[in-house]
């Protein structure tokens, strides 16, 4: 078991080597820094100063590799417009993302636990067939023009909640319940059919044959069969979440590291977004390693195996 | 005589299938008395297991039974509701079924898979619930019972896991136990060891049995009554004695002649159980016309039994 | 051939197609049906409602018109911009979808043919993609290369190619060994016959569901790309400019978001239902 999760950190460190070499050779391609930093009227001497001061006239792979010393002590460089360190500006914004992110996957689940459970007693009904219908929308449509969509209803014309930014737990619902729509969709379906097919099974007949209440079946027996599956499906679907949250961060103007991301991109401030970059392909990793870890421990017979 | 617990009239099951419905199980009669054991056989296909099922409302979504009785004291278990079933089943009625590995649930320990029939029927709180548990599981041969409750089907050898459902099954006290070959997938070792197992649990509690399976030879050793069936319809009951040593019917004649042989007759027969005639007629050596046209009512044989043949009424 | 005459008797397959069809001649018909010109400017029709009628230009003699979908910010017909819009939008999503196919196939077969380290390569290839979130890749990599159709489509297929390599891997690892390759490399066949002839023909049936699903994938990230700014050229109408351009009048003129939205949500359904249909057809194949 142990090895079995060291190999895996080891896979990750190195997909997250691969990405932040990659994203650092994009960046260094992509422009030179030093006509962003240096004022108008500076002198081409001036600006070969400016990059030598910053190393910027070392051949490639040595300032990738001070890049990579930096980052692993911690040092992620400094974003060219902002004359801040990209770690500090990272930590400003991280918790924001963190914030919505969390909150739009509890709900999705939540609520997809819920709504699949209903569908399978109700089954066939108008709730089934409405949410068959709204899991479907969840694919087709762009996740952020649902958000858009959303504001327009909510915040424009019904003047319930706010159309953007940060601040209490009204400016939080839409872009959480937008981002969490289209995975609340495939859960939803995804439980259902779960426990359909579980319902199917011997062990279920079994329990019934004990004389135990349907209520008891479906809680007792049915769900944890059905719902161990999904664990990796919802751990993917957080995965996506992290990486898509940055467009919903746009919609809503949030305040979180998805949309500096962009904005760093689009100002060429390559540090800044080459630091995020990393950053949320680390979290993603991490979810993806921590889902196994789970499933390995909710299942007896993984468990067993290990 | 005992008091008969169980009086099944007419019971048919059919299948509802896109070219129809088909009637896999037609016009089964038998009656079970309190502490005697009845043994059920037939090849695969015959309907047995269905019958039994059906008595408990068990059966898969597409079908349906019917029974002019079927009678358990004095409630007919076929128009029972949910509620009135859920206090049969378990407690009253109990089934082992052929599987032990897809019968119980992989991700609950077995303890817990046996304490809940005891705190659902019996309401005993959960440490009693507990002890209990560990008694059956004794009683049903698992050493070390209080250390095997924590552990799951998987980590259970075939043998043990069917123990297990016996465990689950006697956990409700029940007056009748449904036995739905629960030998079948086991080992050849394994299987004396069980038959051993619950024929001393049934003198033990004196519960009345069913005992349904395709291995006649089995039945010698633990029915007190027979019943034979083929592609959804009875074709005799007997006493076992009776039944090895006069058989009437073709069919139980032929069955037999194949054990004496060591040959299993294994061709499933799926033939619509309402269809016309006997449905034994192209294989019997004693057919006539009759026994293409008409399937043949059960009435009362020579031994005392039932019989469904027209050779025997002439 | 049979598997066509079954794809067109399942329900989700003939409604779907249909709608593709009715979006494909929309976009290939758009000079005829189109009300205007997708570049017009009216200044003083401006953020029109839908159903909203404009007045005459005197300048450029452009007649006044009904504007069944409103106008943008700089008097453009939005019902124009749309079936023009759906030319570059599926473009690049077909584009996207035979680019990608070509690499993930080409990959495909080469590491399931010849196996060894190209295999081991392509493998960790697909393993680094997937461990990683590659939308945000992809516009790190668009913000560097400048946006543009080619950056969008070389990006697109780089996202998708991995549904291809894998199903075609497999399948030519599962056909590699199947009696008439062998006969056919006894006959003396170089591996480059053997791969044209024997195994690309039976692995193109799954691609087609893959390359239904990579399309709707192709127009939704393309979208989301365009709505940065960093991917298709805003000055030319694709659905995702669209939804850009009216992300800043959100609250009076809900129209230009909101309606090349329903376009991209109605093409990715028919699509998807499309693909849906293939693959009951072809996934499992029920012998004649």
């Amino acid at each position: 078991m142990l090895s079995a999760v060291t190999n895996r950190l080891a896979r990750a460190f190195l997909v997250l080597l691969a990405v932040s070499f990659l994203t650092f050779i994009i960046g260094h391609d992509s422009g030179d820094p030093v006509l962003l930093l240096a004022r108008g009227d500076a002198t081409a001497a001036q600006k070969q100063e400016l990059r030598h001061s910053l190393g910027l006239d070392r051949p490639v792979m040595a300032q990738y590799r001070s890049y990579l010393e930096n980052a692993l002590q911690g040092n992620l460089g400094e974003s060219y417009r902002q004359h801040l360190p990209v770690t500090r500006l990272i930590a400003l914004r991280l918790p924001a993302s963190l914030l919505l992110a969390a909150t739009a996957f509890v709900l999705a689940m939540a609520l997809a636990l819920l709504s699949g459970m209903l569908c399978v007693v109700y089954r066939d009904g108008v709730l089934d067939k409405a949410l068959a219908g709204l899991a479907v929308l969840g694919q087709v449509v762009p996740g952020f023009w649902l958000g858009l969509v959303l504001v327009l209803i909510f915040a424009v014309h019904l003047r319930l909640l706010p159309v953007s930014g940060a601040g209490g737990i009204q400016h939080l619902i839409l872009p959480a319940l937008t981002l969490a729509l289209p995975t609340f969709g495939r859960m939803s379906r995804l439980v259902r059919a779960g426990i359909l097919d579980v319902l199917g099974a011997d062990y279920i007949r079994t329990a019934r044959a004990k004389g135990l209440p349907e209520r008891d079946v479906l809680l007792g027996h049915a769900l944890k069969n059905a719902l161990l599956p999904l664990v990796t499906q919802a751990g993917l679907e957080l995965g996506d979440m992290v990486g898509n949250a940055f467009i919903i961060e746009i919609v809503f103007a949030w305040p979180g590291i998805g949309r500096m991301t962009v904005e760093a991109i689009q100002q060429r401030d390559f540090l800044v977004a080459q630091g995020c970059v990393l950053v949320i392909g680390t979290g993603f990793v991490l979810i993806n390693l921590g889902v196994d870890l789970v499933y390995a421990a909710i299942d007896p017979r993984v468990r067993a195996r290990a | 005589m005992n008091a008969s617990l169980l009086n099944v009239e007419n019971l048919s099951v059919e299948f509802s299938t896109r070219a129809g419905s088909h009637a896999a199980v037609s016009d089964v009669s038998f009656t079970l008395c309190a502490g005697e054991t009845l043994g059920v056989v037939g090849e695969s296909g015959s309907g047995k297991s269905l019958t039994m099922l059906s008595l408990l409302q068990l059966l898969p979504n597409r079908a349906t039974a019917h029974a002019t009785r079927a009678q358990l004291g004095e409630r007919n278990l076929l128009q029972l509701t949910r509620t009135e079933l859920d206090a049969v089943r378990g407690r009253e009625i109990a089934i082992v079924f052929q599987d032990p590995l897809t019968a119980l649930n992989p991700v609950l320990s077995i303890g817990r898979q046996i304490t809940e029939v005891l705190r659902h029927h019996f309401r005993l709180d959960p440490a009693r619930s507990r002890l209990r548990a560990i008694e059956l599981l004794a009683r049903v041969g698992i050493a070390d019972p209080a250390l095997r409750m924590t552990q799951y089907p998987h980590e259970f050898s075939g043998g043990m896991r069917q123990r297990v459902t016996i465990a689950m099954a006697l956990a409700g006290d029940p007056k009748i136990l449904i036995a739905d070959e629960p030998t079948t997938a086991l080992d050849v070792t394994v299987q004396a060891q069980i038959v051993s197992l619950v024929a001393g649990l049934l003198e033990q509690t004196g519960m009345a049995a069913i005992w349904v399976t395709h291995d006649l030879a089995l039945l010698a050793r633990i029915a007190d009554r027979v019943m034979v069936m083929f592609a959804g319809r009875v074709m005799e009951t007997a006493t076992c004695e009776d039944l090895f040593a006069r058989p009437e019917h073709p069919y139980t004649q032929a069955l037999l002649a194949n054990l004496r042989q060591a040959e299993g007759a294994t061709t499933a027969v799926t033939a619509d159980a309402a269809a016309r005639g006997c449905p034994f007629a192209p294989r019997c050596p004693a057919v006539a016309d009759i026994c293409r046209s008409t399937a043949p009512a059960l009435s009362r044989a020579a031994h005392g039994g039932q019989i469904a043949c027209w050779a025997g009424r002439e | 051939m049979n598997t066509w005459e079954r794809l067109l008797h399942t329900k989700p397959a003939r409604r779907g197609l249909l709608m593709l069809l009715l979006v494909i001649a929309a976009a290939l018909a758009a000079p005829l049906i189109s009300p205007t010109s997708p570049d017009h400017l009216d200044p003083g029709a401006r953020l029109l409602a839908p159903l909203s009628r404009s007045a005459a230009q005197p300048d450029t003699h452009h007649p006044g018109m009904l504007h069944l979908l409103g106008t943008d910010s700089v008097g453009r017909d939005t019902l124009s911009r749309l079936i023009y819009g759906s030319r570059l939008s599926l473009a690049v999503g077909f584009a996207a979808v035979l680019l990608g196919a070509l690499i993930g196939t080409l990959l495909g077969v080469i590491s399931g043919f010849f196996g060894g380290i190209i295999e081991a390569v392509t493998g960790w290839l697909i393993d680094v993609q997937l461990s990683f979130p590659f939308l945000l890749l992809a516009i790190f990599l668009l913000g560097a290369l400048g946006g543009g159709k080619t950056a969008v489509i070389c990006v697109l297929a780089l996202a998708t190619w991995v549904n291809y390599a894998r199903i075609v891997r497999s399948q030519v690892l599962s056909i590699r060994n199947q009696g008439y390759v062998e006969a056919a490399r006894a006959a003396g066949a170089g591996s480059m016959r053997i791969i044209f002839i024997h195994i690309l023909p039976n692995t193109l049936t799954p691609l087609f569901v893959v390359a239904s699903f990579s399309m709707a994938q192709a127009i939704l990230t393309e979208a989301s790309l365009s709505f940065t700014g960093l991917g298709l050229d805003p000055a030319t109408p694709s659905w995702g400019t669209m939804l850009n351009d009216g992300r800043d009048y959100l609250l009076s003129a809900w129209w230009i978001s909101t309606m090349p939205g329903l376009a991209i949500g109605f093409t990715v359904l028919a699509v998807l239902m499309l693909g849906e249909g293939m693959r009951e057809v072809l996934d499992p194949k029920a012998a004649p």
